[in-house]
């Protein structure tokens, strides 16, 4: 009758079950996809990014993040922060506006929609009489001023959207005291910006698209000056003193303008298009910015020459004689200039520009010559160069820690030393319990670390594999020495380049062991480079060495890429990771499974064809074994790679048609033109579906076999000291598993430290397992006398953790695709199993063991298996026990890449890429939440300075912790935490001495 | 030479005897004395039910009323599924011609008895299913035949309390020529598939059924509504010509429990996909048979003792010295060894269990 016994009713377990585990998505991490508007509160210090799939992040200080997200899914066009409150509105292409508030909510501040609102004209009136063009947030925080594509100037109260129509401004009224030679029914269409006077609130300036500008007076409902522009308007900025102001236009050209009580008409004070003569791009949007000494900072966007530059997205930044032209890789979206917003500072000084660019965001210090650029804190493009694989560290030991981050300021030190100038809010989120490193490869050959310990993922150190290979790019061949006197002045700033060079550099696979500092990267052209830190520069030699995975098997040709050619000679390297020996897989196949033992200094890398252990210590091949089925024809061939190419090539293709249709729309464009744009999209979507119904999709059902393709593909591999052969030793093991549902386990012989140099290491094939499913085996494991996982390498020689039970028998897990089954060692016998793919249809994509401990008791926790399906859920299944525990929906099952990026950490948290540049964080434990916790205080008016310099502090403290001061904050950290340093130090200094006396 | 002989004979309904003596009197009788024959008889709802002991001879006498009619056949025509399938109601006119006509019997189409012939698929559960519904096994025999059909999204009409509601679900959209599938004429085109192995198919996308009918490929159970529903009909009077058994769908307990059915095949047909993986030891150890798995014993008691000892020869352990032996022998076996529709009878520990679904099987 057991079988009639359901899990889960034991309600001692559903307890426990409540207490352990909690499924929570808590940040997103990375660079929004598709951003399409900024927004910037000085007063706040906060700034607000809105992006195509409507979604609203707002980022202050450090840890200070808040997302929404409008239900309508529509493209976030403009975004306005209320002068002085914790309130902003958004303008969606939909004509939809938006009040959002920042309200505070049990301790934190939270985002949330208030009211929406859209404007509507009189009954039948064309949809062009209340298309919003320019919004303007009076200081009173009473009122908004909408400007139309009608040229009529719509007011709206807040917080309530009613429409204050006795206080329309309407085009007729504009035109009255129009001159009659300028007056055409056209010259008061489209508003294209308002802008409040900074000294007089009842004065505000309105720009027509055709040129003309007026200055509105609210009061009189009159207007007191006419400007009469030439060219069609792109943007106005006032002079802080409102003495005059300045326009730019679609010419390239800007204008100032005088604003005196005397002159009701004045003529331009002078019109410049700063890179004439010939003729140039629009300059969208200008800052005019006084300073102490006198010389203005005059920045713009856009105004290239149009036949040479037309392509480049600039912004050029002006001062006295110095004039650069900063040139970002993707286009600008929008940016604004930091600078002192004290009502009674009488010049700007402007500190710092932000410029939001499609795919990174790259802030400029105008206050330290050079204008360097400063390291952001969060937004970081995680796609500067497409994201290949990713591996997570938690618990780095401190001193780890720290080198990395020394051997990253290395690199860091053409950024501006800045404290990060947006740093509103604050954050008060508790210190995040370790330290997790989050390893990114990319497909141009590099290795990303990033600080992954809390809300903002922050890149400690960039380690780039090229330069150990010959390419065809010449790393000297720097593309900014640009002369002196080169006009224009252009600068390449910002880190976004998604073009590689060669794919074959691409990172496949990573393998970091924390406690010797040893790393293995392997990669698509079958390329395995094993490397240690070292705090200083280096030249030497990187030995190299051939596996031949094909062995003796006769008569096959690969038809893929060729291997990556070594650079000879000894090569210098920067401080780091440096690799001291290369392995080059023979065919040059992508590397599908990495192994480190960082105690035997051994190295496992599998491939389509097969798999080898390498010994890193005597840089030896220890064995290779072909798993290739004798028909498996298509594995040979390297279809991988062919298909793995025609993918990029498509995708690099669909980037440039993004690009071009994305750059040929105007700004705000006009909205008859994208509307109809969607509805042909719509229309194509449609037409799309019908024909997906036209052709029934149908599935075949089939047994696998043996001969179906890549059954040889090695999935995973696996270090153990186990027993193997017979249950009274034990002895380390190498296990493999394939695509076919094979797992192969290797005896190994490793000799004792102290005679490790003179003997070989020896392998020996022990077992051979055919998985009677033939699913892809995905994970292999052993457990212990105790049924723990087997502790990794190094930790249980630095006390880091129980050591194994070698009493009681070890249990083998095998997860396949389809099951989960636990076998006896070293007798392999089968001893239970879950049917997964039987019983619900979804197969294993992930899978690792996770240490999960209850928030209610310290002194419990437990291990179990963190699976994510092909459907994108989440499930937790027990150990050694195999009982499903819970699951969660987390990824959408159409997300393929989502789900293929999907990292697990060891205490139940995880990422995934939501988009090319976001990392989705999301928390199975109850016990290890990282998430955003932060109040944003609404600044009294009058002690504004006061809190900023607060604030200021406050993120000069965090930053500098995050940065390895460790000082002043370690009183603070749990206990936990102190444990962990402790043992770190220790652990630390006895892994450097062995170091140092293995060499 | 079993064209259409009938012969009447009596019996002592009260002491019939043993069912040797019986299969002597009945070669006997018919001069067939060199021949293997498979005796069954039609019992009162006329369904054909096989004499092969003393239990259900005596059986068949008792309920004899007032003739036992009794069938003979040769063994290797004998088609063993014949007896108590889910054959329907229509037959009651046939019962009818059947008893005027006293023993009248028809000669089988070319079927033999399950232990000289590999089952490739069977009806099951007929006594806990809807008419409409079919549970058809499919056993998968080594890589000679492909399993051979295709499934596709669709809709189906529902009977719900709103009335009738479209619902999505799952059909057969082709079957490959010559496959497993067609060759069992159990499943056709627009067939719906209501179940996999026990497990629901409502609610699971086209890929999730299509993952677990091909996990469940050594041993496939699935459940369909056939889109033509009086094919049972014209199935079941083809197998059994058209004087063949009558039928009764009220009649549930007259279905042989499917366990029963199973413990008529020979234990050397059947193979398991369950703990069958294959293990090749390396060591240089001699190996023994390893120790029956604990989740199996249980389970083994309801297997008769001939399945015992095969199942010890399936947890097969090879020596190789090397290790590294080529892999062709390890093939050869694979295919061997390849299905056990017995399996079955195992409660897969962990999987369905664990699920709750309970599956008579």
């Amino acid at each position: 009758m057991r079988r009639f016994l359901r899990p889960g009713h034991d309600p001692v377990r559903e307890r426990l079950k409540r207490d352990l585990f909690q499924f929570n998505k808590t940040v997103e991490h990375g660079f929004p996809h598709q951003p399409s508007a900024l927004g910037y509160s000085p007063f706040l210090r906060l700034m607000a990014i809105g992006t195509r799939s409507g979604a609203i992040k707002l980022y202050g200080a450090p840890g200070v993040e808040f997302m929404g997200l409008h239900e309508e899914n529509n493209t976030v066009m403009q975004i306005h922060f209320i002068p002085d409150q914790c309130q902003l509105v958004t303008l969606l292409d939909d004509n939809s506006l938006h009040l959002w508030t920042l309200k505070q909510h049990s301790g934190t501040s939270e985002l949330r929609e208030e009211h929406r609102f859209t404007l509507k004209g009189p009954p039948g009136s064309p949809p062009s009489a209340t298309q919003i063009t320019a919004v303007l947030a009076h200081s009173s925080r009473e009122v908004l001023y909408l400007g139309t594509e009608s040229g009529n100037i719509f007011v709206v109260e807040l917080p309530s959207f009613r429409v204050l129509e006795d206080r329309t401004i309407t085009s007729e009224a504009v035109q009255q005291r129009l001159p009659e030679d300028y007056c055409n029914r056209r010259s008061c269409e489209l508003v294209e910006a308002l802008r409040e006077h900074p000294k007089n609130p009842d004065q505000i300036l309105i720009g027509y698209s055709r040129g003309f500008i007026v200055l509105w007076d609210l009061q009189n409902n009159k207007v007191t000056h006419h400007f009469l522009g030439s060219q069609q308007l792109e943007n106005l900025y006032w002079q802080r003193d409102g003495s005059k102001f300045i326009s730019c236009h679609y010419d390239g050209s800007y204008t100032q303008w005088p604003v005196s009580s005397d002159n009701r008409q004045p003529e331009p004070l002078e019109n410049i298009v700063p890179y004439g003569p010939f003729p140039c791009k629009a300059i969208s949007k200008i800052y005019w910015q006084t300073t102490k000494n006198g010389l203005p900072y005059i920045i713009f966007q856009g105004g290239m020459p149009r036949a040479s530059y037309g392509d480049r997205h600039s912004i050029s930044v002006v001062h006295g004689s110095q004039q650069t032209a900063f040139d970002f890789t993707s286009r600008v979206i929008d940016f604004f200039i930091i600078f002192s917003s004290e009502p009674t500072a009488e010049f700007d000084d402007p500190s710092a520009m932000v410029v939001l660019a499609e795919e990174e965001l790259v802030v400029i210090d105008l206050k330290t010559a050079g204008w360097p650029a400063v390291h952001p804190p969060y937004l970081a493009s995680l796609h500067c160069s497409a994201i290949t694989c990713s591996h997570h560290v938690s618990n780095i030991p401190l001193k780890l820690w720290e080198r990395i981050i020394s051997a990253g300021s290395k690199q860091n030190i053409h950024y501006s030393n800045m404290p990060w100038p947006i740093d509103g809010g604050t954050n008060i989120a508790p210190d995040p319990p370790q330290r997790d490193l989050l390893l990114t490869g990319h497909e141009d050959g590099t290795v990303r670390f990033w600080d992954a310990s809390g809300v903002c993922l922050h890149l400690l150190y960039k380690l780039s594999t090229v330069r150990v290979f010959l390419t065809d790019a010449d790393p000297n061949d720097n593309m900014n020495t640009l002369g002196e006197d080169e006009w224009p002045p252009l600068r390449k700033v910002g880190t976004f380049d998604p073009y590689s060079d060669d794919p074959r550099l691409g990172i496949q696979k990573i393998y970091l062991c924390k406690y010797s500092g040893y790393l293995a990267v392997a990669g698509t052209a079958g390329q395995v480079l094993v490397m240690e830190l070292n705090d200083e520069d280096a030249e030497h030699v990187v030995d190299h060495a051939e596996a031949d995975l094909l062995q003796d098997q006769e008569g096959y040709r690969w038809k893929g890429h060729e291997k990556l050619k070594t650079r000879d000679g000894p090569v210098r390297f920067e401080a780091g990771f440096q690799p001291f020996v290369l392995v080059q897989c023979q065919p040059p196949a992508v590397v599908t499974s990495l192994a480190l033992h960082s105690e035997w200094k051994l190295v496992a890398f599998g491939t389509s064809h097969g798999f080898g252990l390498f010994d890193h210590q005597q840089k030896r091949l220890v064995f290779v074994k072909c798993t290739l089925h004798p028909s498996d024809q298509l594995a040979l061939e390297g279809p991988l790679s062919r298909v793995k190419s025609l993918k990029k090539s498509l995708r690099q293709s669909f980037r440039r048609i993004r690009r071009s249709r994305v750059s040929s729309r105007k700004r705000r464009g006009g909205s008859g033109n994208t509307s109809e744009v969607q509805e042909a999209n719509a229309k194509f979507d449609q037409e799309a579906l019908q024909e997906m119904e036209l052709a029934p999709v149908q599935r075949k059902i089939e047994a696998r076999s043996a001969e179906d393709s890549f059954t040889g593909f090695v999935r995973t591999l696996y270090f153990a000291d186990t027993f193997l052969r017979d249950s009274s030793r034990h002895c380390p093991s190498l296990w493999a598993g394939t695509n076919g549902g094979t797992v192969y386990a290797f005896c190994l012989r490793v000799p004792p430290a102290e005679r490790r140099m003179d003997e070989p290491v020896r392998a020996e094939q022990a077992k051979e397992i055919q998985l009677m499913h033939r699913a892809p085996v995905v994970g292999i494991l052993v457990l212990d006398g105790r049924s723990t996982p087997l502790p990794e390498p190094l930790e249980v020689a630095h006390d880091l953790s129980k050591s194994p039970d070698m009493q009681g028998s070890h249990q083998l897990l095998v997860v396949s695709e389809e099951q989960f089954k636990v076998f006896t060692l070293p007798k392999v016998s089968s001893k239970l199993k879950l049917k997964l793919t039987a019983l619900e249809g979804c197969r294993v994509r992930k899978v690792t063991v996770a240490n999960f401990g209850s928030c209610k008791t310290d002194d419990y926790s437990e291990n179990d298996l963190a699976v994510l399906t092909n459907l994108g859920d989440i499930q937790i299944i027990s150990l050694p026990f195999l009982k499903l525990q819970i699951r969660y929906p987390c990824i959408r099952k159409e997300d393929v890449s989502g789900i293929a990026s999907c990292v697990f950490t060891k205490y139940g948290q995880g990422f995934y890429l939501i988009s090319p540049s976001e990392f989705e964080r999301f928390s199975l434990s109850t016990k290890w939440l990282v998430e955003p916790r932060c109040i944003v205080d609404l600044p009294e008016v009058t002690s504004n300075n006061h809190v900023h310099n607060k604030s200021g502090m406050e993120n000069a403290v965090r930053k500098s912790r995050s940065l390895g001061d460790y000082g002043e904050d370690e009183s603070k950290s749990g206990r936990l935490m102190e444990h962990a340093l402790l043992n770190d130090e220790k652990v630390l200094k006895e892994i450097q001495s062995t170091l140092e006396g293995g060499r | 030479q079993f064209g259409a002989e009938f012969r009447r004979f009596s019996l002592d309904r009260y002491k019939p005897g043993k069912f040797e003596d019986f299969y002597k009197l009945i070669l006997h009788i018919h001069h067939i004395a060199n021949l293997e024959v498979m005796i069954g008889y039609a019992d009162v709802h006329g369904d054909l039910l096989p004499i092969n002991n003393d239990d259900n001879f005596f059986k068949a006498v008792s309920s004899a009323h007032p003739l036992l009619r009794v069938f003979i056949q040769k063994q290797d025509e004998v088609d063993y599924s014949n007896f108590g399938t889910n054959t329907l109601s229509r037959k009651k006119k046939a019962l009818v011609t059947l008893r005027n006509d006293n023993l009248r019997r028809r000669p089988h189409i070319n079927i033999s008895m399950p232990h000289d012939f590999r089952p490739v698929s069977s009806i099951i559960d007929v006594d806990i299913l809807p008419e409409t519904h079919r549970r058809v096994r499919l056993y998968r025999h080594g890589c000679e035949k492909p399993l051979g059909f295709y499934i596709r999204d669709g809709t189906s009409v529902r009977v719900t309390p709103h009335g009738l509601e479209k619902v999505p679900g799952i059909f057969i959209s082709r079957m490959v020529p010559g496959g497993l599938a067609e060759s069992t004429g159990l499943l056709a085109v627009n067939d719906e598939v209501l179940e996999v192995n026990g497990i629901e198919v409502a609610g699971k996308t086209l890929d999730q059924v299509t993952d677990m009918m091909i996990a469940n490929s050594h041993n496939l159970i699935i459940t369909v509504k056939p889109a033509n529903q009086r094919n049972n009909i014209i199935r079941s009077s083809r197998m059994s010509g058209s004087s063949g058994q009558s039928t009764d769908s009220t009649a549930s307990h007259h279905s042989l429990p499917t366990s029963h059915v199973l413990q008529n095949f020979h234990p050397d047909e059947m193979e398991s996909d369950e703990e069958a993986d294959i293990v090749i030891e390396g060591g240089l150890e001699p190996q023994h048979i390893p120790k029956l798995h604990s989740l199996t014993s249980s389970s083994l008691s309801r297997i008769n003792g001939s399945s015992l000892s095969h199942r010890l020869q399936r947890d097969l352990v090879l020596n190789n010295n090397s290790g590294r032996e080529s892999n062709g022998n390890i093939h050869k076996l694979l295919s061997s060894l390849k299905t056990d529709p017995r399996h079955s009878l195992v409660i897969p520990r962990g999987g369905i269990e664990e699920d709750g679904t309970v599956i008579t099987l």
